[in-house]
């Protein structure tokens, strides 16, 4: 089993749902985060003082699969994230240890 | 005709006294726009400010300021006051209708409409001081502004004194009023200093942007409402065909001030920084309101409305030569009330043939110099005896949690999280 973690543009988490959806997978944690990478950040103006802004708002996604989906998941979440513009974001793959399902209590690849 | 003496008499007090109510309605508007522009850690303090200084107002005031300002004689420069206002009494009826138009309004209705006065300048030294002074400083210094400070300057033009005999014009108080405020919040400034990574030691100017523009904007136009009572209300008569004529014509020159100061400071911020800026757009209502409240009964519209613009256009570049000094005032309130004040009152002459620029010049003059030395002297004793600034970690957590024990927007924050 696998943890995708992947962080994208905001904008995108609507696409990016509806793509994984159309895969077949049902379950996502969505967290607000801010970062940057090679983008930078912008200058904003107030009262005539500049500031730089330098951490941009993003969406991190996180989604456990099972091995036999992580191609799809990759593929499904870069297709329909990516604008071409820099700042698109990053996919993590991570190895998954043990998943529960906490109402019943199943584990293991039943739990996904 | 004694059922004239007495409608008249009654419309003119009500006329004061919805102009009083008006103006009262000018403390949420400044709530309201210094809440929208300090951070969120530093809400609570505000507001509790505002509302605090309107109580000490009213009361000081009724105790003693009123009393100051207006009493029944005076040697010109030294009231000799009249403190039984707090024990009541109002005009008689018959002494009103012998007085044949003499007495017009109730004596009460003429307090409450001075008390609300003094609220507002006071609040004008609330937004200067923002964000990193003690709250309980800043009501000690309440007390003696609007019990002593404030009213003997207003004696000294509407009570009579000698800036009135000199000639000094000042309709609704932009020298009074505003001038006033803003020195008392200049001489408060200077003792405590900046916010804590405003300037930078190489000349940079760090912005802090405010919390909340939807506040910030709310409070303008609740100003700009309030306005009509500051300025309509000083015509202090409605109830004749002239009277009823410049109260009309007062409201619109008013209205056009503002006006004219929202567009002057909207294109100057345009113009400078390339951009609209919202916070700049609000200061120039302001500043519009209080160029014309030296005198808006004298211009013509479109006069009051160029009026408005320079001080649209003065305010943004106070703002931007404040900072370049090093002088912190998180809502520019210096800036719109008291450099725009200097303008309102210089302004008066090019309308009004019975002023000259040297009583206007006077008069601010002496406004000036009496709240700043007086206001300094007084922050100056309270720093020493119990200090004017929260520390550098208590500046760095909020000055709600410091001086209040409490947060503005506890879901927002994380003070609390939201679903419990």
């Amino acid at each position: 089993m696998k943890l995708v973690s992947a962080v994208i543009k905001p904008f995108k988490l609507d696409d990016v749902r509806e793509r994984l959806s159309d895969i077949g997978i049902t379950g996502i944690t969505v967290v607000e985060v801010k970062g940057f990478g090679r983008q930078k950040g912008h200058t904003e103006l107030y009262r005539g003082a500049e500031y730089v802004v330098d951490f941009l708002p993003k969406i991190k996604l996180e989604i456990a699969v099972d091995d036999s989906l992580l191609e799809q998941t990759i593929e499904a979440i870069t297709s329909a994230a990516k604008t071409g513009k820099i700042g698109d974001g990053k996919i993590f793959v991570y190895d998954l240890q043990h998943v529960v399902r906490i109402r019943t209590g199943e584990t293991g690849a039943e739990a996904l | 005709m004694d059922d004239i003496i007495q409608l008249a008499y009654a419309l003119d007090t009500f006329y004061f006294l919805m102009s009083g109510a008006l103006v009262m309605w000018m403390a949420a508007g400044f709530s309201m726009l210094e809440a929208g522009l300090v951070r969120s850690k530093n809400t609570v303090e505000i507001l509790t400010k505002n509302i605090a200084l309107f109580a000490i107002a009213s009361i000081m005031y009724l105790l003693m300021g009123y009393g100051i300002m207006y009493p029944a004689d005076g040697n010109g420069v030294i009231p000799y006051p009249d403190l039984s206002f707090m024990f009541g009494g109002d005009n008689e009826t018959a002494d009103v209708l012998a007085s044949n138009g003499e007495t017009y309004y109730s004596g009460m209705s003429d307090f409450f409409f001075q008390v609300v006065f003094v609220a507002t300048a006071m609040s004008i030294v609330s937004g200067a001081v923002a964000e990193r002074m003690k709250l309980w400083a800043f009501l000690a210094f309440t007390v003696v502004m609007t019990g002593l400070i404030y009213p003997l300057q207003g004696y000294w033009k509407w009570g009579g004194g000698f800036l009135d005999a000199a000639g000094f014009n000042d309709f609704a108080g932009s020298g009074v009023v505003h001038l006033c405020g803003a020195s008392a919040a200049l001489a408060g400034v200077l003792l405590l200093g900046a916010r804590k990574g405003k300037y930078g030691d190489d000349g940079s100017i760090r912005a802090i942007p405010g919390a909340n523009m939807p506040l910030a904007t709310l409070g303008t136009f609740i100003l700009w409402l309030g306005w009509f009572g500051f300025n309509g209300g000083s015509e202090l008569k409605l109830s004749n065909i002239e009277e009823a004529n410049a109260v009309a014509l007062i409201f619109v020159n008013t209205n056009a001030a503002a006006a004219g100061g929202v567009v002057a400071a909207l294109l100057a911020a345009r113009a400078i920084f390339g951009k609209a800026d919202l916070t700049m757009t609000l200061n120039g209502a302001l500043a519009g309101l209080v160029a014309i409240t030296a005198e808006p009964l004298a211009p013509s519209p479109i006069w009051a409305t160029i009026v408005g613009m320079m001080g649209g256009v003065i305010v943004v570049f106070a703002i931007l030569g404040l900072d370049k000094l090093k002088i912190d005032d998180p809502v520019g309130a210096i800036s719109v009330h008291g450099v725009v004040g200097v303008w309102g009152l210089l302004a008066v002459p090019m309308s009004n043939s019975e002023a000259t620029f040297g009583a206007q010049l006077l008069g601010l003059v002496v406004i000036f110099a009496w709240t700043f030395s007086a206001s300094f002297a007084t922050w100056f004793i309270i720093k020493k005896l119990f200090g004017i600034r929260v520390s550098e970690e208590e500046e760095y957590n909020g000055v709600d949690l410091s001086e209040c024990g409490m947060e503005a927007y506890p879901e927002f924050t994380g003070g609390r999280s939201p679903g419990m």
